[in-house]
């Protein structure tokens, strides 16, 4: 009689009624108003806002088949920034790029905000992808593009109207700091002031999720630092759920809640910072906090 | 050189700049579309489909194995039916055209295969769908390089259509057929040599100013 969203908690009965009223299924701050019993509730917002369940995926090549990630499962709950860390060819690029389905797990479920992503057809993936922002290790903005012709893009995608596009690309602009390069073609730019363009470009759709795909492995120190800084300060400001992968201990030390090692396509040791740092369990973790000893 | 020849080579060269640029330009509506297809077909792009790729593949190579002065004499009929001639510009636009569309789908193809993977990943992860990632990624980032095979579609289209010329099509390559071929009139001869290099300098100039104007990764 009533459709249930899976995965969705419903602090009473009387919520899980009202869903005929919904208002927006998107949003995760729904006010369910119940015509006929005038009652009113609050969703209780998803707990976890990305699920990786039991994990897998297989690349077939000439010579035999090679797996990336077997039987993973993590969760990472709103409002967290989440670090996966791990050497080169670990899996970890695999990994992020499953939560947005740009690669498709061969088993195992991907759950973003209560969605299953691999249950959707390609036109509501489509729509779904637009509250996943990503940024890139090498930034991947359009060449063809001024700066701001990048931040718009998204927009555009959505089909969003040019007066409404140009407020909204002169905000993000203005809270990355690079209003005053707008015109500007990204090969004028530095890697910071690319990456920044980049995450203006992906909070344009207010995304509910961030991946970061080695977000600072390209950029020196100091603009590292500066990058991760600016993670953060969004992560607070607009509760963006952070997933980010790195093969630098600092980058996880710098703005991560929780940490989780991943090693031949499992996770060999997770846990809070706090946790990890103080007693690393296993020899590959110790190594990434003291490479140098 | 006469009045009259003058005139004459006047007249040609306007023919042969007439069709190198509709054949260009028609090359274009069917091997841009064809060299897209081509590309977004191909394993780990957005639409992938191994059929598809492999059936618009065979059809591009076989066209384009075909060398053009036979392309011309065997499409005879064809061009009769629907031009109503075999004589003549419009009748020499229809081997033109379609022999411009296979090189110009594979010129197509090249450049999309240049635009870096990373920027088509963005694009999916934010949500576009394959048009929008071909009307909106795939087309312009690879735009100079499309203009630069542009330019190397209508040199090479010059070309043929001077070798059309010895079979009726008109243009500067009759003028030179006929008069320095079978008249022996060498300062014609010459003056079509000329006109035909200065026509291919202006393609190419022009070419490397409009992709240079185009490339914003400088």
């Amino acid at each position: 009689m009533f459709d249930f969203i899976p995965g969705r908690k419903y602090i009473d009965i009387m919520a899980m009624v009202a869903e005929v009223m919904v208002f927006d299924v998107k949003s995760t701050d729904l006010v369910y108003y119940c015509d006929w019993c005038s009652f009113g509730a609050y969703n209780s917002q998803q707990v976890e806002m990305i699920e990786l369940k039991e994990v897998s995926k297989i690349f077939y090549k000439k010579g035999g088949a090679v797996a990336a990630l077997s039987d993973l499962s993590l969760t990472v709950a709103r409002g967290e920034i989440f670090g996966v860390i791990g050497a080169s060819g670990a899996g970890k690029s695999t990994l992020i790029r499953c939560v947005n389905l740009l690669e498709r797990p061969t088993a195992g479920r991907v759950i973003v905000d209560g969605q299953d992503l691999m249950a959707l057809p390609s036109r509501l993936l489509t729509q779904e992808r637009r509250h996943i922002g990503m940024i890139f290790q090498h930034f991947n903005l359009l060449s063809s593009r001024t700066v701001f012709g990048n931040v718009a893009f998204p927009l555009e995608l959505s089909g969003i109207s040019a007066h409404e596009i140009a407020k909204r690309v002169s905000e993000l602009l203005a809270l990355v700091g690079l209003q005053d390069r707008q015109h500007d073609y990204p090969v004028n730019l530095s890697g910071g002031q690319k990456q920044r363009v980049a995450i203006a470009r992906t909070l344009a759709s207010n995304p509910k999720v961030l991946l970061c795909d080695e977000a600072t492995s390209a950029l020196d120190p100091e603009t590292t630092r500066s990058i991760l800084a600016l993670l953060k300060d969004i992560n607070l400001r607009f509760q963006i759920t952070i997933l980010l992968i790195t093969h630098e201990m600092n980058v996880v030390k710098a703005i991560c809640d929780k940490v989780a090692v991943i090693s031949e396509g499992r996770l060999v040791e997770q846990g809070t910072v706090g946790e990890i740092f103080s007693h690393p369990r296993t020899e590959l973790t110790k190594r990434f906090i003291s490479p140098w000893e | 050189m006469s009045e009259s020849m003058i005139s004459l080579l006047v007249h040609g060269l306007l023919e042969t700049i007439v069709m190198t640029f509709v054949s260009g330009a028609f090359g274009f509506l069917i091997g841009l579309p064809a060299g897209v297809l081509l590309f977004v077909t191909r394993e780990g792009q957005v639409l992938e489909s191994r059929v598809f790729n492999r059936i618009v593949s065979v059809i591009v190579n076989i066209f384009r194995s075909i060398p053009f002065i036979i392309l011309i004499v065997w499409m005879i009929p064809f061009t009769r039916m629907l031009v109503g001639t075999s004589i003549g510009v419009l009748a020499a636009l229809v081997p033109l055209s379609i022999g411009a569309a296979p090189f110009i789908a594979r010129m197509v193809e090249n450049s999309l295969l240049e635009v870096p993977h990373g920027l088509i990943e963005a694009a999916r992860a934010m949500g576009a769908t394959p048009t929008q990632i071909i009307l909106k990624v795939l087309l312009p980032e690879a735009l100079p390089s499309i203009v630069n095979g542009a330019s190397i579609t209508l040199i090479a289209l010059v070309g043929y259509s001077a070798m059309g010329g010895a079979v009726g099509a008109g243009g500067l390559g009759q003028i030179g057929y006929q008069y320095g071929y079978v008249g022996y009139d060498t300062v014609v001869m010459n003056t079509v040599l000329v006109l035909l290099v200065a026509l291919v300098f202006v393609i190419q100039l022009t070419g490397q100013y409009i992709s240079r104007k185009t490339d914003h990764r400088k």
